[in-house]
Formats: C-alpha cells, structure tokens, sequence
C-alpha cells in the first residue's frame, strides 16, 4: 500500500534535490567555475525534448500504431545531422546579436521589430499552452493512479472535479513556485541561467535510467527477453498487425510530415531554444550533442514497443490506458520501489518541461510583449524610476504563474479530450509556424519583415481554425456543427477538411495547410515588399554571421553622456551590474574609471547590447534612442563616413605638418632676406657713394679742362681761376682714391701692417711737426702732455701716423681761427696707453657723434660749411686701432669742444675687461 | 629775348664751370644750391630750362623734380637732371618723374649744351 503523503513526499525530496543541483550550479557559475561548460551536460540538456509524452505517451502511441511513435523521435535524430550547419549558425548569430529569446532572435532579424517579437510571443504562448497541459495530466494522472496501488484504476475522465480538489490544480501551483525558485532569482543579461541547465541535464539522466529500468523489467523480468516478448505479440491476434509499420499512402504522408513537424519541433520549441541556442556556452559542443543526442533518442526509445507490446499482453482487455503502462506494469508485478521510481520518472520528465518551456515564455513576455507595451506607456513614467531590475523580475513571475494557470485550464476545458500523444503534435503544429521564418530569415536576405508578418500570421490562423478550435468544439466549447459542416454552414470552410481535403489525419492537414498558408504569403510578401535599411543591415548581419569577424551592427551616429547611459543600464540591470559592466567597458579602453569613459558611438552601442540582454532588442533601441538623439546609420553610409573622415583626419595632419614646416622656412627666409637687402643697401650705398665721391671732382676737372681747351681767349684771370680749380680737384681726387683704397684693403684684411717697436711720443711729435702748417694757417695754438711712463708698443708707425694726423686735422678743422686751443695727451691707464685730442672747437652733437665714424659721414651738412675731406677719415682710423685691438671714440658737447681720444694695448693683446671705458 | 637757365648743383666748382657754358652759348644763367632754394628761384625766375642735380642738400633734385611737374605753371619748363649716380633705374626714375633729359657726370661740355640748346628749339 503506498500512502499518498509517501508519494508527495518523494516527489518533494526529489524536486529538492533538482533545486539544491541548480543552486550549487549557479554559485559555481558566480565563481566563474562553471559546471555546465560542458558537452555532455548541454547534449543531456537537450533531451528536455522527451517529456511526459515521451515517457508516457510514446507506449500509449505504440500500443496503438506500432512503430508509428517513431517519426517524433526520427525527426530530431535527422536533424541533428543537419545541426553542425544550422543549429551552428543560429548560436552564432544569437551570441553576436545577444540575442535572449527566440521572439528576440525572430524580431532582431526583421529590424528589431517590436510588433514581429509580439507576434511570436503570443503564438509561442498559446501554442505551447496544450503542452504543458499535457505534462500537468500527466502528473496527476500517474499520482491518482500510483495512489490507488496495489490496485490499478484509470482515473474517472467523466468526473468533473471542483478545482481545489483537483491534483492538478496542486501540480500546477507548486510547479509554477519551482519555477520561480529556478528562473528569476535574478536578472542575468545573457539570460542564462545555468543552475536551470545543471538541474535538467541531471533529470535527463532520471528520466533515462526510470525509463531503462521500466523497460529491461519488462523485457527480461516479466518475459524471457525481447525474442521472447516479439514471439508472443506475434501470436496475440490484437498486436500482430501493429508490427507492420505501413499501411497504405496516407500512413507515408503521415510519417513525412510527422517527421517534418518533429524536425521543426526540436529547433523551435521554446524550450529547445533556450537550451541549445540561449543556453549555449560554447559553439563546439554541437559537435557532442551531433551524436550524443540521437543516441540518447535511441536509448530512450529502444524499450517503447517491448513495454508496450508487454502492456497489450499483460492488460489485454483495453481497460489499462496504454499510456499509463510505464507506471501500471510495475505496479500490476507489485515491483512497488519501480513504480515509485517510474512515477518519479514521468515525474522528472514533465517538471523539466515545464520548468524550462515556462521560464523561456516568461521571459519572451516579459521582454518582448509586456516592456514595449509599457514603455511606450506614458502614464507609467518608467522612465522615471531608477531601478527597474525588479519590475522586470516580477512581470516573469507573474508571467511564470498565469502560464501554468493558463495550461491548467486548458486542461480542464480541452484537455480531456484527446490523447496526450494528439495534444503535443498541437503544440508541435504551433511552434513549427516559426520555421519557415527563421529558417528563411538566416538564409535569405530578401525576407522582409512584411514578409515575417504575412507568412506568421496566416500560418497562426490556420493553425488556431484546423487544431485549436476543433479541440474546444470536441470538448463542447463551440457547436458541433462548426465542425461537420464548417462555419455559418459553409462547407469548404469545415475546419478538419479545410477547401475539400480530406482523407488526412488531423495533424497533417493542419501542417499542409498552415505550411502552404505560412510558407506562400512569406515568400510572396517578402518579394512585394522592400526593405528599410535597418532591416537590411540585420539580415546581412544575419545571414553573412560566418564571414564577419566583429559585429557592427548598424552604428549610432549620435552620442550621449557616459553617465546617462550607465544610470539607463543601472534602472535594468541594477545598479551594481551596470557599475561592473561600465568599469569592464572602461578597462577594456585603456582607462582606469568608468568616470573617464566618453560617451561615443561605441559605448552607446554597447550600452544598447547590454541592455537587450534585459530586455530585448526592440527595447533597449527605444530606451537608447530616448538618450541618444541621432537616428542610426547604414553600414555602408558609416563605413563611407569613416573612410572619408579618416582619409581626412589623415590628409589634414600631414597639411598641418607642412604647413609649419613652411611657416618655419618662411620665416628663415624672410630674415635672411631683411639681411641680404640691408647689407645690399649698404653695399649700394657705399658704392654709389663712392662713385658719386669720385665722380664729383672728375665732373670739375673734365668741364673746366674741356672749357679751358675750347676757348683759348678765356681772360687770364679766368684761366687762372680754372686751373687752380682743376688742381685741386685732382689733388681731391687722388686723396679719395688713395682713402676708398686703402678702407678697402684694411677692411677685407689685405691691409699692409709693419710693426715695429716705438715711442708713441715720437710718432706725436711727428704728427705735430706734419700739420704745423694747419695750426699756424689758422693760428690755433697746440700743447702737448705727454707722460714719460709710457713704454714702447708694437704697432705700424705709418698707419698710427695716419691716426694722428687724422685727429690733428679734424681739431683744426673744427677749430675757431685765432680762438682755437687743441691738447694732446698721452698716458698710461693700466695695460693701456691713451692718447687724447682735445679741442674748444664747434662741438660734435649726440646723434652726430657716432655717425661721423661711419663711412662718408661728414659732420656739417650746411650751405656755407661744406667741410673739406673726404668723411673717411675717421672711419680708416677706427679701423686702423681696432686692428691693434684698442678703441676710439669721441666725448663732445656741441660749443664746447671735442675730445677724441683711443687707447692701445701696452703688451700683446689686451683682455677686454681690462679696458678702460 | 635770351632764354633763361637756371642750374642747381651743390658742388660750387661745377657751377662755376656750367655757368660759364651756358652764359657762352648765349642763356641768362641763374644758380642756386640746394633743392630748397631751386624751388624759390624756379617760382621767382621763371626758366626756360632747369639743369638740376640730383644729390642735393635739404631736397633733393627728384623731389624738385616731383613738385614741380605738379605744378602746371611749370609745364613749359624743360628739365635736365644731372647726376655722378649712373644707374639705370636713376634714369629710368628721373625721366617717370618728367625730366626731359638725363645727364651723367662727368659729363662732356659740348654734349651738354648741345643738349640744353635741342631742348629749348633751336
């Protein structure tokens, strides 16, 4: 007698258990050493495919048709051949878009429409809806019946059950609170959730073993091995044919578009996505799953029709449903510990379903039916509230509860009716709707979101009027009529014989007719309609994922500010989360705070992926866009603008180099030009003077000659005059030439120097004794001071002669006849001798004094007073006692005199601080 | 009536020469010596002609030059500059500013009265 409490208590130890393997597989994945990146974990994860159906149902469906249970099971094992090329790409594609759901990966490909992800919702929800209803009569069933053991009794269909007293009411509440517990204990971006996988690969191994035990005790307990049991099914007259799997045409179309329908079924499926695309680690274990997966298929399904057949010959009467043969076989050879283990079995298999078919719906909802909707909602304010991760969380909870209260009344409306195997190919039948567009969509870059909806849509209706509406008429809901003579009486209209075709099973002519419906007006529409470049851009992205390595997805071209963005994140994903993955982001750049990061294109984009992971596609563009103002490019527009902007950036940087470089050889040459014409000036200038200097006197003597020879009867006074003019001139003449000569050759240093050892005194009295004629003509008086201390110098007597006849000669020049007073000095200051000329004549003014040492400077630029000389005097002297290395220079005041005075050294070459100022 | 010159050069020598060229080849000879007192005399003579040198004390003879094409009374007025500078743009300055003529010293006597005499039409 097994009590009920003992089977309610081994279903929760067990459940526990599933719940205690998922939290140790999280906390590993928090530490980041994860227990499912592993093969063999995500191919026993994929096995979620076998539910209570498959547990169950797979005997009930043999016991009826033979090996017609197989195309299911068929279907899948084909595909997995075909996985590496498809099953690959779709993972690919969904871990470069961040895809979280199969409405996000639906909607993401057709221009992250918001509208297509509803749609794929909504269809995956209802559809799925029979499904789940299955699993939960699946449990209650096998609880009511184990309950009764020893006896075996089929629970009462026509009973109608008030709900609080109805087991799967219970069922249904506590599989909707594990759930829960499994799947929103917290918001991950990538949607994974790892404990979840851990916790099924595990079940899958229950299921497997419960299945295995059921079927070699069968096989090799009740009978004497399989020979044994063909043997005596062979011989029951009720099971013979069952052994013959084809009958006729319609039984091949029925295996075709079975197998067809269950090909669909493992990709789409909500919850096969979820485990092999969402949670999917790595790409490389499809290599594992390619070949484990059709053997688990096979180990799973070796025993159906032994414990079937086994079912038949034990129960022969038809009063066991076969479906229920896995767990009444035991209980009817009282193997009590089996039966336990086969209920916990069916048990395992249908919480695995549920558990991962519900989170996956959940989070589809929450993403993609529910956030648009209230986003977009005013009233709301979202956008106000900060932290919006547990909004999130509670929208898939509750999610989470009314999908499994959905699928409990469903249940009880409709449910009833029809055998678990019919009920699932309805949700098979649902789910392969999404086919065509997926499929399409990472093959064919022509398909269009038009297209999507078109082919969608059509395929939903048809499958709701042919499969869904018919179960609600059988189980009373609509009129029977609906369904034998179609709707307002229109025939052709007949929902089981849609346009006359009949002769099908239920099933295939839903999938006919959905399929031409689905697959022709995708096709169609898709060609009518044009793209929008977004669209255009994710279809490329799409169906091009193998030959791009990095994902640009369409650029923004806008920016926001860094901290917007990571408050926008924040109020998603939580404050923390954001804070880590806007640091990681920070890191990744180069810089050691998020404080630092910019809000460029770049981090807009990233902040857009990170958010999808939350909320889906469709979202996170409208809540980016809500903070970035500029709409989003092509690719092609922004890789033009890129090339072209750096191509620019390039150009103008080497402009700006060569321009500088430019600037700096102007410069230098505008200088060097200044110099050139200054000293070109100067040279004119001097040339000019001097050819004017020369040219004036020639001018005199040529005229005055030509005059004198052209007019022989001049008077003699005249003639007298002229000559004495001509004279002097060309004494004039002659002085200028021999000074410009002489300036020249000291100047460019061909200068003749003799030194020799003298007494300045001597060469002073020299020059007195040479301009004694000067001073008497103008009868100036001169007085001499020599110092006798003076020794004797190295310098060239005849040029320092020229110096002092100089001196002497300007003194009496600029001397007042009569009045004039000149003094030579000679002394001896330090290492140096000076000599001075003093006079009381005329005065030099300031601005004069230091030009009268240049060449041809003249002092006395007055009508009356053109002085004679040449105006080179001084210059010659200055260079003649800067080549002995002394100085010479004037003190004057205009009125009262002049005073010129140079110094030389007394032994070698004087140091320059020892000159006196 | 004999036509006045009037000759500007501050070299006295080469006024005592020129004066004695031109009063013998028949002119009323004027002088003065710089640009300043070239202007004055100009106004106050009236000369037919005007043998200005260049490198003049307080204006020099482009100056005189300048000033005077400005002035329409002095239209009628022949100029021949006079300089030691030989250089062509000298030149070219002195016949853009209006002189009539162009002479280098030293220059040849008989050349130059030729000149002077060409100039004043005869």
């Amino acid at each position: 007698m097994l009590q009920g409490w003992v089977i309610v208590a081994a279903s929760f130890a067990y459940l526990c258990l599933l719940f205690a393997i998922a939290f140790y597989a999280d906390r590993r994945a928090d530490q980041g050493r994860s227990v499912i990146a592993n093969p063999y974990i995500y191919s026993l994860s994929l096995a979620v495919y076998a539910t209570a159906w498959t547990f169950y149902g797979s005997v009930g469906r043999a016991a009826n048709d033979g090996i017609g249970f197989l195309p299911i099971y068929l279907g899948p094992t084909l595909m997995a051949v075909l996985w590496w090329l498809c099953l690959r790409k779709i993972i690919r594609i969904s871990k470069v878009n961040r895809i979280t759901s199969l409405a996000d990966f639906v909607a993401a490909r057709y221009g992250k429409s918001a509208l297509l992800a509803g749609l794929v919702t909504v269809i995956a929800v209802l559809g799925i809806l029979p499904y789940i209803s299955l699993q939960l009569k699946a449990i209650s069933n096998s609880f009511t019946i184990l309950a009764q053991y020893p006896d075996i009794e089929m629970p009462d269909k026509s009973r109608s059950v008030a709900i609080l007293q109805d087991t799967a009411f219970y069922v249904a509440g506590i599989l909707a609170g594990f759930t829960i517990a499994f799947g929103t204990r917290e918001l991950d971006v990538s949607e994974r959730h790892e404990g979840m996988v851990a916790a099924i690969a595990f079940e899958s191994l229950v299921k497997l073993l419960a299945f295995l035990a059921v079927g070699v005790f069968v096989t090799f307990a009740m009978f004497d091995g399989l020979g044994d049991l063909f043997a005596q099914a062979r011989s029951d007259s009720g099971i013979a044919p069952l052994i013959t799997p084809f009958e006729g045409v319609a039984s091949y179309a029925n295996w075709a578009w079975l197998t067809v329908l269950s090909m669909l079924a493992i990709m789409f499926l909500p919850r096969q996505f979820q485990v092999s695309v969402i949670e999917n680690v790595d790409e490389k274990h499809l290599r594992t799953a390619v070949w484990l997966f059709p053997l688990y298929m096979l180990a799973i399904n070796v025993f159906v029709i032994p414990i079937a057949f086994g079912g038949l010959l034990r129960f022969p009467q038809g009063g066991v449903d076969a479906d229920t043969f896995v767990l009444t076989l035991p209980m009817a050879e009282q193997q009590t510990g089996l039966a336990l283990l086969a209920f916990i079995g069916g048990l395992s298999a249908a919480t695995g379903m549920v558990i991962v078919e519900t989170i996956a719906l959940s989070t589809m909802v929450c993403n993609d039916l529910v956030m648009p909707v209230l986003l977009r909602s005013r009233r709301l304010r979202l956008s106000e509230r900060t932290d919006l991760s547990n909004l999130l969380l509670d929208i898939r909870r509750w999610a989470i509860v009314i999908i499994v209260m959905l699928g409990y009344f469903y249940f009880r409306l409709a449910g009833e009716a029809y055998a678990l195997v019919s009920i699932g190919l309805i949700s098979f039948a649902a789910v392969a709707q999404f086919g065509p567009v997926v499929l399409g969509g990472i093959y064919w870059k022509g398909a269009t979101r038009a297209g999507a909806l078109a082919g969608l849509s059509a395929g939903f209706l048809v499958w709701a009027y042919t499969l869904l509406l018919p179960a609600f008429a059988r189980s009373d809901w609509l009129p029977a009529e609906f369904l034998s003579h179609g709707p307002f009486g229109l025939e052709l209209l007949k929902p089981l014989e849609l346009f006359g075709l009949s002769g099908l099973d239920q099933i295939t002519h839903a999938m006919i007719w959905s399929m031409l419906f689905n697959i022709g007006l995708y096709i169609g529409v898709s060609l009518l309609t044009r793209q929008s470049p977004g669209e255009h851009s994710q279809a490329t992205l799409f169906v091009d994922v193998f030959s791009r390595t990095r994902d640009p997805s369409t650029l923004w071209r806008g920016t926001a500010s860094a901290p917007e963005l990571q408050r926008l994140v924040g109020r998603f994903l939580g404050p923390e989360r954001a804070g880590e993955a806007f640091a990681a982001f920070a890191r990744e750049r180069g810089l050691t705070s998020a404080a630092e990061l910019e809000g460029d294109a770049e981090l807009v984009q990233s902040a857009e992926r990170l958010l999808a992971g939350a909320v889906g596609a469709s979202s996170a563009r409208v809540l980016i866009a809500s903070v970035v103002e500029e709409e989003p490019l092509g690719i092609e527009e922004v890789m033009n603008i890129l090339d072209e902007t750096s191509q620019v950036i390039a150009y103008s940087h080497q402009l700006e180099e060569k321009s500088r470089e430019l600037e700096a050889a102007t410069n230098e040459l505008r200088a060097a030009n200044e110099r050139l014409t200054e000293l070109d000036r100067l040279k004119d200038d001097f040339i000019s003077t001097v050819s004017h200097e020369l040219r004036t006197p020639l001018t005199s003597i040529r005229a005055l000659s030509e005059i004198l020879h052209d007019n022989p009867d001049i008077d003699r006074e005249e003639r007298v005059r002229f000559l004495a003019i001509v004279i002097k001139e060309s004494e004039r003449l002659t002085r200028l030439i021999n000074q410009v000569l002489d300036l020249a050759k000291i100047e460019s240093g061909k200068g003749e120097w003799h030194t020799t050892e003298l007494d300045l005194r001597e060469v002073i009295d020299d020059a007195l004794a040479a301009t004694s004629r000067l001073f008497e003509e103008k009868r100036i008086t001169v007085t001499t001071d020599l110092a006798a201390d003076v020794p004797r110098l190295v310098v060239d007597r005849d040029r320092l002669m020229q110096v002092m006849v100089n001196l002497l000669s300007n003194a009496v020049k600029f001397s007042e006849p009569d009045k004039g007073r000149v003094q030579v000095s000679l002394q001896r200051r330090g290492s140096w001798a000076q000599v001075d000329v003093a006079d009381n004549g005329i005065g030099i003014s300031p601005e004069h004094q230091h030009a009268i040492f240049d060449k041809f400077r003249q002092v006395g630029d007055t009508l009356t007073d053109k002085p004679q000389g040449t105006g080179l005097g001084l210059a010659i002297c200055r260079q003649i006692i800067d080549h002995f290395d002394g100085k010479l220079w004037v003190r004057s005041r205009p009125g009262a005199g002049s005073t010129f005075s140079f110094t030389l050294p007394l032994e070698g070459r004087a140091s320059a601080l020892d000159a006196p100022a | 009536m004999a036509k006045r010159v009037l000759i500007v050069d501050d070299d006295p020598n080469i006024l005592i020469s020129l004066e004695f060229l031109l009063a013998k080849a028949g002119y009323e000879v004027h002088t003065a010596a710089d640009g300043k007192a070239a202007l004055e005399a100009v106004q106050r003579i009236r000369p037919d002609l005007l043998l200005l040198d260049v490198m003049l004390p307080v204006k020099n003879g482009f100056e005189v030059c300048q000033t005077l094409r400005g002035a329409s009374e002095s239209d009628a007025m022949k100029v021949v500059m006079l300089t030691a500078k030989g250089r062509s743009t000298e030149v070219a300055k002195g016949l853009a500013l209006g002189a009539d003529a162009y002479v280098t010293k030293p220059f040849g006597t008989r050349d130059l009265v030729e000149t002077v005499r060409r100039l004043l039409g005869e």
